[in-house]
């Protein structure tokens, strides 16, 4: 289905079924709310070495604001570990990483900046409800005091996400890719310049990968954020990216364009994006 | 060698978690509702095998001491042996070992295994510390129930003692009897002394717990491991506290 903006546009996936199917109310209280301010990152000579097992050998990447960028490459690549690095979860041996200029070690960064990441297992909270999920940030930081505003973010939230109505339901009865798409609405409620997907279609049907494809590709023109997307699934690396990096053994291959991917001369980024079987 | 270093690496990180622990006590108001969650959530899992390990404690002391002190004809003196052992000693340390067995076991495994689901590193990727999110409420919980809890088991241990005693064909003590005698002996300071130990016991137990829980990396199988881990390093911890606690009180002349 597709929804039609007052300026003339049409969303599609989605958002745009949300949209046309509950008119132009789903998702716009979380839509005003949002800052829609995208940060660019530049990533400089990356390393890092578990035990004596070099995963990150100087990785060089640089990313524009607003982009989707797709990390693709096959598991142990150092993937993860990359991903990890930009949330700060981990810390590199060498090379610095910046978000719109800012060291992300920088005291002052969380101050202006939010980085949110969406995990592969999801990440929800069992004994959290949806809602409760989606609104514990909100909560914890104390963004709002008024609850009914909170719980109007987080319906408007599940709402963008195709969820609406899933506020009470528990996280151990939503398939896979509803607590995707769950954890992507509790990372959207944070007001990130940036989110991050790691490997966010795993484990995933044909069509919930396509779902949650069409979210990634719906969340960049509704809500004009940076997306870095980590993956070895090639359908969804060319379906959502505007840039994709191919990384292999620690090591940025080639990054460029989907075209520029599938035009490469590198024999290794053609063995891997080329199909397995057939 | 590699054992002297990983008995350092997680007395330090037992003493980081707790200080740690104790820095974030200043948001326990803010945080109330998380803290009185977990302690309904520990007075649930605790007060009905409490009532039965305390009542069945205060019987047994009374069914070995009450026929051996018949003997040497001062049998009335039951209630005090079985007060005072009870507030001292027995009812701390049963209680700290069905907190560490029941409340301390399904704490690490639920935080081992939100450490093993990406749940630990989500939270932090929303900036909310887990051990303010986590810890301090569990820590304050447990040192508040566990005294709680003792004060709860000793009451129905001596409840225990007295009926034992007057059933006991060998000592068929008057519960009258026995319980001046108890009030002669246990004193405000034998209570505060067993409400210590049970505080320091809930510290103990709440801080390995959530530590072994926080440290657990790994698979599934790793969650059942570290609940293994936890509830044995409790116990271990809360005997050996237990001896030098007591020895602190006699040097203090305070036991």
């Amino acid at each position: 289905m597709e929804h039609k903006l007052d300026n003339g546009g049409v969303i599609n996936g989605t958002l745009g079924s949300v949209l046309g199917d509950r008119g132009k109310c789903a998702g716009s209280v979380l839509l005003d709310y949002l800052k829609c301010a995208p940060a660019g990152v530049r990533i400089q000579g990356l390393k890092r070495s578990f035990g004596s097992h070099l995963v990150l050998k100087g990785i060089d990447l640089d990313i524009d604001p607003g982009e989707i960028v797709v990390i693709l490459g096959k598991s142990g690549a150092g993937k993860s570990v990359l991903l990890r690095h930009i949330i700060g979860l981990e810390n590199p041996d060498a090379g610095t990483i910046r978000v719109a200029g800012k060291d992300i070690n920088d005291p002052d960064f969380n101050k202006n900046h939010v980085l949110a990441m969406v995990f592969q297992s999801s990440a929800l909270f069992n004994s959290l409800t949806a809602g409760d999920n989606v609104g514990l940030y909100l909560r914890e930081h104390k963004v709002f005091k008024d609850d009914a505003r909170i719980k109007e973010i987080v319906s408007s939230a599940l709402e963008l996400v195709g969820l609406g109505g899933k506020e009470d339901v528990m996280p151990s009865v939503l398939s896979g890719g509803m607590k995707r798409r769950v954890a992507t609405a509790r990372a959207l409620v944070m007001n990130p310049d940036i989110i991050l997907f790691d490997e966010p279609t795993s484990g995933l049907d044909p069509m919930m990968t396509r779902t949650i494809g069409d979210l990634i590709r719906d969340l960049k023109y509704q809500v004009e954020i940076t997306q870095i997307v980590v993956t070895h699934d090639i359908d969804l690396t060319f379906y959502v990216a505007d840039k994709i990096a191919v990384l292999s053994e620690g090591k940025i291959l080639q990054v460029g364009t989907p075209a520029d991917i599938r035009s490469s001369r590198d024999q290794a980024v053609q063995e891997f994006i080329s199909p397995q079987f057939g | 060698m590699q054992s002297v270093m990983y008995f350092f690496k997680v007395a330090g990180g037992l003493v980081g978690l707790f200080t740690e622990t104790l820095y974030w006590c200043k948001s326990a108001l803010s945080n109330s509702e998380k803290v009185v969650h977990q302690l309904l959530v520990i007075g649930y899992q605790t007060l009905p095998v409490g009532a039965l390990i305390g009542l069945f404690s205060g019987g047994v002391l009374a069914l070995q001491a009450g026929p051996a002190l018949a003997q040497f004809g001062v049998e009335e003196n039951v209630g005090g042996l079985v007060g005072l052992s009870l507030v001292k000693e027995i009812g701390p340390v049963m209680a700290a070992i069905l907190i560490a067995g029941r409340v301390g076991s399904a704490m690490t495994a639920e935080i081992s295994s939100m450490s093993v689901y990406e749940e630990i590193d989500a939270l932090k990727t929303m900036d909310i510390d887990p051990v303010r999110y986590l810890v301090m409420p569990r820590f304050i919980a447990t040192v508040i129930a566990l005294p709680v809890l003792v004060i709860y088991m000793d009451v129905i241990g001596w409840f225990g003692g007295a009926l034992v005693s007057a059933v006991n064909p060998e000592v068929k003590l008057s519960i009258d009897i026995y319980y001046n005698n108890l009030a002669q002996f246990v004193d405000f300071t034998a209570i505060v002394n067993g409400l210590l130990k049970a505080m320091i016991f809930g510290v103990i137990i709440s801080i390995v717990c959530c530590y072994v829980g926080l440290k657990t990396t790994g698979g599934p199988r790793e969650i059942g491991r570290s609940v293994t881990r936890a509830v044995v390093l409790s116990f271990v911890l809360v005997l050996v506290s237990d001896y030098y606690v007591t020895r602190v009180l006699l040097f203090l002349n305070l036991d």
